[in-house]
This record gives C-alpha cells, sequence and structure tokens, in this order.
C-alpha cells in the first residue's frame, strides 16, 4: 500500500506526460501479481465495491469529528477525499497497511456493520500520505489527471506490445488481470476473448476548427450525417445474447429490454440510442426519463419507446470489418440492414452536399427546424480506429443559441474557487418581474470572475447561507445548447449546457430578454 | 470585566496599537512580516530582532523612534505593563503580553510551537483575554513533523540528481528556517538563494543564526546546479528567473501545501508542509492552556475556531482587522 500511495502521489503532482509514464511502467515492472492487477484497476476506473461508498466514509468520519467543523473544511478544500484524509484526529502507530490485495479483499468481504470499524481503523494506522490514497481507494475518485489509456500507454511501454493491441482485449479480460500481464511479459499468449461479443472502445470525433480544417478538407472526401441528440451505443447482437454498451463500456440492456427484446441479427453495432415513435426521435429530455433506471417499467417502455439509430458496423457477423473503410463498411451496414429489416433499428441517413457553404447551411436548417445538434463528418476512406484519431472523424456542433438575462443569484464555489462567488443564477422579465431560467458557472475567465466576485460584493441585497441576492442590474449574454420545456422551473424553461458567452457590464437590465422571447427557442426544437 | 483592549487592538488606556495597519504615533510590533509590521508609525516598540529586521526591510528610519525591548522584560507605560514573549514564528518574534488593574491580555501574533531553530521558541502565558491567530484555523490543517518532510526533499534530490530543486519560501523566516532544518538533517552541502533571499540570510547570520555555506544562485552556471537545493520566493519558482535552472522540481514549503488537489492546481510538483504557525491541534492546545475566559480570533480562518471556543463555553467572536487578508499565496 506503501508503495501505491507513493505511486498516486506522483501521479497527482506531477506535471510531465512522460514522467507520469515512466513512473507507471517501474511500478508495473517491479510490483507482484496480483498486487498491479488491482493497482490497473484502481487507476483505470475498472474498481468499485459494494458497500464500500463516500457517504460510508462520511459517516465514520462525522462519527469523530463535528459536522459543523467537517463542513466548514469540506467548504474549504473542495474534495470530500481530501477533506477526510485530512481531517481524521487520530493517528496510530502507523504499523503496515495490508498490501493493496489484502486491502481489496477486505473491502469485497466485510459486511456493512462491520465495515465502519474496519473503515475507522485503517485510516488511524495509515501515515498521512497512505491515507488520502486509501480514501481515494474506498471512494474510487482518484482525481489525480490520469487517463486510462495512460495507464496503458505504460503497460505497452513496459512490454513493447502494441498499444492498440492491448486495446481491444482490455474488455475482455478480468481482475486481477494475471493473464494481461503474463502476455506482456512474453510469459503467455495474447489473452483470447470472443471478439464478436465484447465492447469494443468507440471511435470518437474531434470538434472541427471551422477556419483552419475547412480550409483544407475537401468536402469529396467526407460523408456527413446529423449529430442525433441521443447517447452513443454500441449494440451487439450474438447468436442468443444481445448486448447494449455505452460509450464507456456499461452493459445497459438491462434497463431497455424494449429495444434488446425486439432486435436480432448478428453484428456489432454502433450508433445513437433515441427515444420516440416510428423512428421519430422525441427531445433528449424525454430520453432521459429512461437513462439512469435499472428497470424500465412497463409504462415508460410504452411512452418512450427506444429505438438506434445506426451508423456504423464494427463486425458483420463474424467478421471485424473496423480495418475497412468507411464507406465500404457503410456498405456492409446497409447490405446487412436490407438481410435484417428491424422495428427497432434504422439506419442514419448520409446527407448530400456539394462543398463547405451548403452543408453550412443544411447544418444551420436542420438546428433550426428540427432541433439537430450539427453535422458529423467522416473520412469516407477512415478505418474504424478505438479513441479520438486525429482528423478522421469530426463534429461540427450547431451555433449555439445566446439570450440576454439578468443575474439573480450569487453563490461560492468549491475548492480554487472556494473564496469567489463564481455560481451564478440568472432571469429573463415575465412582466415586471424576473424569474430564473438557469445556473452556470463557466465561460468567463479567471480576470472576469474577480471582476464578477467583487461585482457580486458590492452588489448583495440579502445573504442566505453561501447564497447572495444581487441587485438585478448586471446582464449576462448566456449561451445554450437547446432549450426545452420544464415543469421543474418556475420560468417553465430549461436551458441544456448554460454557460456565460460575455459579460454585458453596457447594458442596462431593462433591455435583456423577456419569457416571450424565449418561446422561440422551444419551438425550434 | 470589561477589556482594556478595542477590537482593532488599541490598547486603550495609552492609546497604543499592536500591529496596526495604518501609520500610528505608537505602536507595539509583534513579528517583522509585512501584514504586521509596516513603516511609518511613530513610536515602535519591539524586540531587538525585530527591530533590526524592520531596519532591514525599511530602512533605519521608517519608525520615528525604535524602542527595544528584549524578551520578559516588563515596561510600565503610564499604568499598562507591557511585556513580550516568544511566539516561536521566526526570529524574535513575540506574543505581547499586557496587564492593567489586575487583566491580563494577551496577543499572540503569529506562532508556532514546535522546535525551530531560528526562533526563541514559544512560551505559554496565561491570561483571561487571548487574541489569537488562526491562520491555520480548521481541523484539515495538522501539520506533519517539519523533519518528515525535509526528508522527503531529500530523498528527492537523491532521486533526480539531473535536476536542480527550488524551494518556494517566503524571504523573511521560512527560507531561514528550511535551510537550518536541512542542516539539520546533515546536508552540508551548499544551498544557493535567489537575490531576494540573501539580505535577510545574511541578518540571520549576524543574529548567531547559523545556515551553513550560501551562495548566490547567479554566480553559478546553469549546468552545476543540478543535483542542487535553490531557495527563492515562492513568486519566482513560476517565472522567468527559474529558467536558469536545470529541468527544476517546484517545491514549496508551506502550511497550505497539506491539501494536494490546490497544490496540484498550482503546479508544485513537490509540496512541502513546512509551517511557521500553529496548526489546528496547536490552536486548541494554547487555547485551553492559558485558561483565557474570552478569545478574539484573527487572521484567517476564524470561523472554526470561534466555533469550537464557544462549544467549550469560552466567549469568542472575529476581530475583521483591515488589511488582515491572508490567502494560501502568501503566508507569512
Amino acid at each position: 500500500m506503501k508503495k501505491f500511495a507513493q505511486l498516486l502521489e506522483l501521479l497527482a503532482l506531477t506535471p510531465s506526460r512522460n514522467r507520469k509514464i515512466e513512473a507507471l511502467t517501474q511500478y508495473f515492472a517491479t510490483t507482484p501479481d496480483p498486487d498491479r492487477g488491482y493497482a490497473l484497476a484502481i487507476l483505470t476506473g475498472a474498481l468499485s465495491f459494494k458497500n464500500v461508498k463516500p457517504a460510508v466514509l462520511r459517516d465514520v468520519v462525522t462519527r469523530e469529528v463535528d459536522p459543523v467543523l467537517f463542513g466548514m473544511s469540506y467548504d474549504y478544500v473542495g474534495d470530500l477525499g481530501e477533506t477526510i484524509a485530512l481531517i481524521w484526529p487520530h493517528h496510530g502507530a502507523q504499523d503496515d497497511l495490508p498490501s493493496l490485495t489484502d486491502l481489496i479483499e477486505l473491502f469485497n468481504t466485510t459486511s456493512k456493520s462491520e465495515l465502519p470499524a474496519l473503515i475507522a481503523s485503517l485510516l488511524t494506522r495509515a501515515a498521512i500520505n497512505e491515507r488520502w490514497a486509501l480514501v481515494k481507494l474506498a471512494t474510487g475518485a482518484l482525481r489525480i489527471g490520469l487517463s486510462a489509456r495512460l495507464a496503458k500507454t505504460a503497460l505497452a511501454n513496459m512490454s513493447g506490445k502494441d498499444l492498440q493491441q492491448l486495446e481491444e482485449i482490455w474488455h475482455g479480460i478480468t481482475l486481477p488481470y494475471t493473464e494481461l500481464f503474463d502476455w506482456l511479459e512474453d510469459k503467455g499468449e495474447r489473452p483470447d476473448i470472443d471478439h464478436a461479443s465484447r465492447f469494443h472502445p468507440m471511435m470518437l470525433s474531434n470538434p472541427i476548427d471551422e477556419e483552419k480544417d475547412l480550409a483544407v478538407l475537401a468536402p469529396a472526401d467526407f460523408a456527413a450525417e446529423w449529430k442525433w441528440d441521443g447517447i452513443r451505443v454500441q449494440l451487439i447482437l450474438g447468436k442468443g445474447k444481445v448486448s447494449l454498451f455505452s460509450r464507456t463500456g456499461d452493459d445497459i440492456a438491462g434497463a431497455f429490454p424494449d429495444l434488446v427484446d425486439n432486435v436480432f441479427g448478428e453484428a456489432v453495432l454502433d450508433g445513437e440510442l433515441l427515444v420516440g415513435r416510428d423512428f421519430e426521435p422525441d427531445l433528449f429530455n424525454a430520453l432521459q426519463q429512461r437513462l439512469n433506471r435499472k428497470v424500465a417499467t412497463p409504462k415508460l417502455q410504452e411512452e418512450f419507446p427506444a429505438f438506434v439509430r445506426v451508423y456504423d458496423m464494427l463486425f458483420d457477423g463474424g467478421q471485424d470489418i473496423r480495418p475497412l473503410a468507411w464507406s465500404e463498411r457503410r456498405a456492409h451496414l446497409e447490405d446487412w440492414f436490407a438481410r435484417n429489416p428491424q422495428r427497432r433499428l434504422d439506419l442514419s441517413e448520409v446527407l448530400t452536399f456539394a462543398d463547405w457553404p451548403s452543408l453550412a447551411d443544411l447544418r444551420r436548417k436542420g438546428a433550426a427546424e428540427h432541433g439537430h445538434e450539427g453535422v458529423m463528418l467522416k473520412l469516407r476512406t477512415s478505418p474504424y480506429v478505438p479513441g479520438r484519431p486525429k482528423g478522421l472523424w469530426f463534429k461540427w456542433k450547431r451555433d449555439p443559441n445566446v439570450v440576454d438575462a439578468i443575474l439573480m443569484y450569487a453563490q461560492r464555489g468549491h475548492g480554487k474557487r472556494s473564496s469567489f462567488y463564481s455560481d451564478y443564477t440568472f432571469g429573463v422579465w415575465k412582466g415586471n418581474e424576473i424569474v430564473p431560467i438557469g445556473k452556470a458557472y463557466f465561460g468567463f475567465t479567471d480576470e472576469e470572475l474577480r471582476q464578477l466576485d467583487k461585482w457580486v460584493r458590492n452588489n448583495t441585497v440579502a445573504a442566505f447561507g453561501p447564497v447572495r441576492e444581487v441587485r438585478k442590474e448586471l446582464v449576462f449574454e448566456v449561451a445554450f445548447d437547446p432549450a426545452e420545456a420544464s415543469t421543474r422551473h418556475k420560468s417553465g424553461v430549461a436551458l441544456r449546457f448554460p454557460r456565460i458567452n460575455r459579460i454585458r457590464w453596457d447594458k442596462p437590465a431593462a433591455e435583456a430578454a423577456t419569457l416571450d422571447d424565449m418561446q422561440i427557442f422551444l419551438e425550434a426544437t | 470585566m470589561k477589556p482594556f483592549l478595542d477590537r482593532d487592538l488599541r490598547i486603550a488606556p495609552i492609546d497604543v496599537y499592536v500591529d496596526p495597519p495604518q501609520p500610528r504615533a505608537r505602536a507595539i510590533i509583534t513579528h517583522g512580516h509585512a501584514d504586521h509590521a509596516r513603516a511609518g508609525h511613530g513610536a515602535v516598540l519591539a524586540t531587538p530582532d525585530t527591530i533590526a529586521i524592520m531596519k532591514t526591510r525599511y530602512g533605519e528610519d521608517a519608525a520615528g523612534r525604535w524602542e527595544e525591548l528584549p524578551f520578559g522584560e516588563k515596561r510600565d507605560i503610564d499604568g499598562v505593563t507591557v511585556s513580550l514573549h516568544p511566539a516561536g514564528h521566526i526570529l524574535g518574534s513575540a506574543q505581547v503580553l499586557l496587564e492593567h488593574r489586575g487583566q491580563r491580555i494577551v496577543v499572540t501574533g503569529d506562532y508556532k510551537r514546535l522546535p525551530d531553530r531560528t526562533a526563541q521558541p514559544f512560551e505559554l502565558l496565561a491570561c483571561d483575554l487571548l487574541v489569537t491567530e488562526a491562520t491555520f484555523g480548521l481541523p484539515v490543517f495538522q501539520h506533519p513533523k517539519p523533519t518528515d518532510e525535509i526528508g522527503r526533499l531529500l530523498r528527492s534530490v537523491a532521486a533526480f540528481p539531473e535536476r536542480a530543486h527550488v524551494i518556494g519560501c517566503y524571504a523573511l523566516g521560512k527560507a531561514q528556517r528550511v535551510i537550518s532544518l536541512l542542516r539539520q538533517a546533515g546536508y552540508n552541502a551548499p544551498i544557493y538563494l535567489h537575490g531576494a533571499m540573501i539580505r535577510l540570510c545574511e541578518l540571520y547570520v549576524e543574529r548567531g543564526i547559523p545556515l551553513g555555506d550560501l551562495r548566490h544562485s547567479l554566480d553559478v552556471p546553469k549546468a552545476e546546479l543540478a543535483g542542487q537545493i535553490v531557495i527563492a520566493p515562492p513568486s519566482a519558482i513560476k517565472d522567468r528567473w527559474s529558467r536558469r535552472l536545470p529541468d527544476p522540481v517546484l517545491a514549496v514549503a508551506s502550511g497550505w501545501m497539506s491539501v494536494k488537489q490546490r497544490a496540484r492546481q498550482s503546479g508544485v510538483e513537490l509540496p512541502l508542509v513546512i509551517s511557521d504557525h500553529a496548526d489546528w491541534n496547536e490552536l486548541r492546545q494554547t487555547i485551553g492552556e492559558t485558561g483565557a475566559g474570552t478569545v478574539w480570533v484573527t487572521h484567517g480562518r476564524e470561523d472554526a475556531l470561534i466555533y469550537w471556543s464557544q462549544q467549550q463555553g469560552l466567549a469568542a467572536e472575529p476581530l475583521n482587522i483591515e488589511a488582515y487578508e491572508d490567502g494560501p499565496e502568501d503566508e507569512q
């Protein structure tokens, strides 16, 4: 545990990517199985415990520390795990903590009722850095700026194996990855996994830079599709088994029985999960009713039927077609659809356009008339490459909507911003009254934050705990993705991804938008 | 009993201020840090070390009159007895004990209770009213042993012989303490100083604090600083100045460094939790041991300490003294 704690600290504090890889490589090369396998799982976010949760840790701590003092401390530190590690008031003999493997075993096997005592004793025994690592491990929130990709890069680096080969088997191997390390160290074969039935890391796009990219890219080289406003999924149709994976590789099939029970064929498909009748996508809001649920009630299934709009194919039957060009994969996909007509799957249309200006025009119309999020551009010759390769797929999002709204309340931020009023609630006119329409806490520079903080302090009319009500005088130009009707907001409108586009120090509040102005945004979507 | 000290630290019967932020006719100065010791007072009463520090930083004429009061010596000023007692914060730092008609008031200034070879050791004073600092007045601040932190630094120096280690330290107090801790740990190699550190290090040496072999970082070619320790003000370590160092490991020595997420956000690679202030446990211990029934809290995170004091049945309130806002960037 000591060694792992040192590794975590180094990873958290070393800004250099190469030094992080170096440290990881060294750790993996010098740590025995199964400890290093568990470390790898922690670093890649692949480990979680059934009973050890942030709330349990919080309980353990607030039994020992006055909750008011804990609250003040959490407010200051801004990170629950780090607050717990720093505030723990008992300091024991600092004998060695269990090994990583034993610790995980303990977390997995200790009953709920005995867990608090175990955690308390571990916290007391741990040296200060170990305590920090222990809490990170237990809460599963590392927040050390390390991507799973970097850990895998270190493994490739250590073994001289190809990173992509490693990525391909990643989702098919299991803890504590001994067969993986055997292969990496040439002590065993490459783990054999059933390729067609495993999650395959997805190919992702980069945002387009309208000025730089469009000037050099040839329109004829690219296929365009609508950017759908749902969630990205991988649908695996196997012999007798259907899996539905989210972008992060979580199987969410259980929540969508109406979908998975009504698809057939043999393939691995890439597409957008949407809800709606007759392939007419409903708003994201409707889809949200069905997300983050373990089961779907018949009523929900009836009200918000799910379907997948398919835009790519990774396996046709048992054949891995990922190395083929997009245009060839598309041909496979269209053939497959012709052979397997479906009620819950349809094809994402390929848009026809002559040049970039005409596509820009199409994109504008799609946003205004159908609420499309934008368009996707896919290089016709590109193979299906996991990760976010440069230059192959681009997303070209619709222009955001903007509205001039009035600052109403400000709240202090967390962490680095705990001394600043950085979270802003803003509203628009409804008659002579101002009604809140949303909240934003980014979009401004550090310098602007300092100015806003000062403005808030000088213009406070009332304070409620951490929240200050301010004079209704400052106007923000707020940018947002679609607006949707909402019953939860007093204004009846909910904005998606609102951010402060500009601070209109110059604009009088009387000239800010009205609720009536907001209606066009609702109708557009 | 109504205290004879006002909430802006004016000793009412004699019109003398403790650490006033504005120029005053008569001031008692606890120690030489800029947020306590300002230039421009009429008369300054302080320990000989503090006066030497103020003269070095601000010049001989920074006060109309200098009055030295050695530790432990009592001086009667129109019926108020004033004495200065070690606060353990930096060289010459003092707590102010005020006695008047049977009432004892102590203003701690900044203090710490851990041993430090560069500061006279803290003395506990019984009193009725305690005016305490609260720089680290939150229970998350539990400072580790400074010797352990120096151990981490030396391990890092050994692990990266091709890199220089630059330690961001406040020029008065922290720099000399870190150097002294390094010497105590047996590190006898030359230690290199940023120009802003030199004058005060020399003053410490003149006043009897040995710091070993110190050199100006400008005097050596870049390559020779590989594997060496360089001390600089925190503002310099990420500034252009640091480009003259070979692939530096950025370290900062400060009590604020205990919060790793903060250290990370500010780009510090090696946070050293070395503080010249009392931590949460020392603050509470001291409040308890002075026997004070009333506690005024200033200089830092007052809320938690006031809450805690009130839980103990003490009368406690914050002092909001203008210009006493400390932030993580300028621990002094």
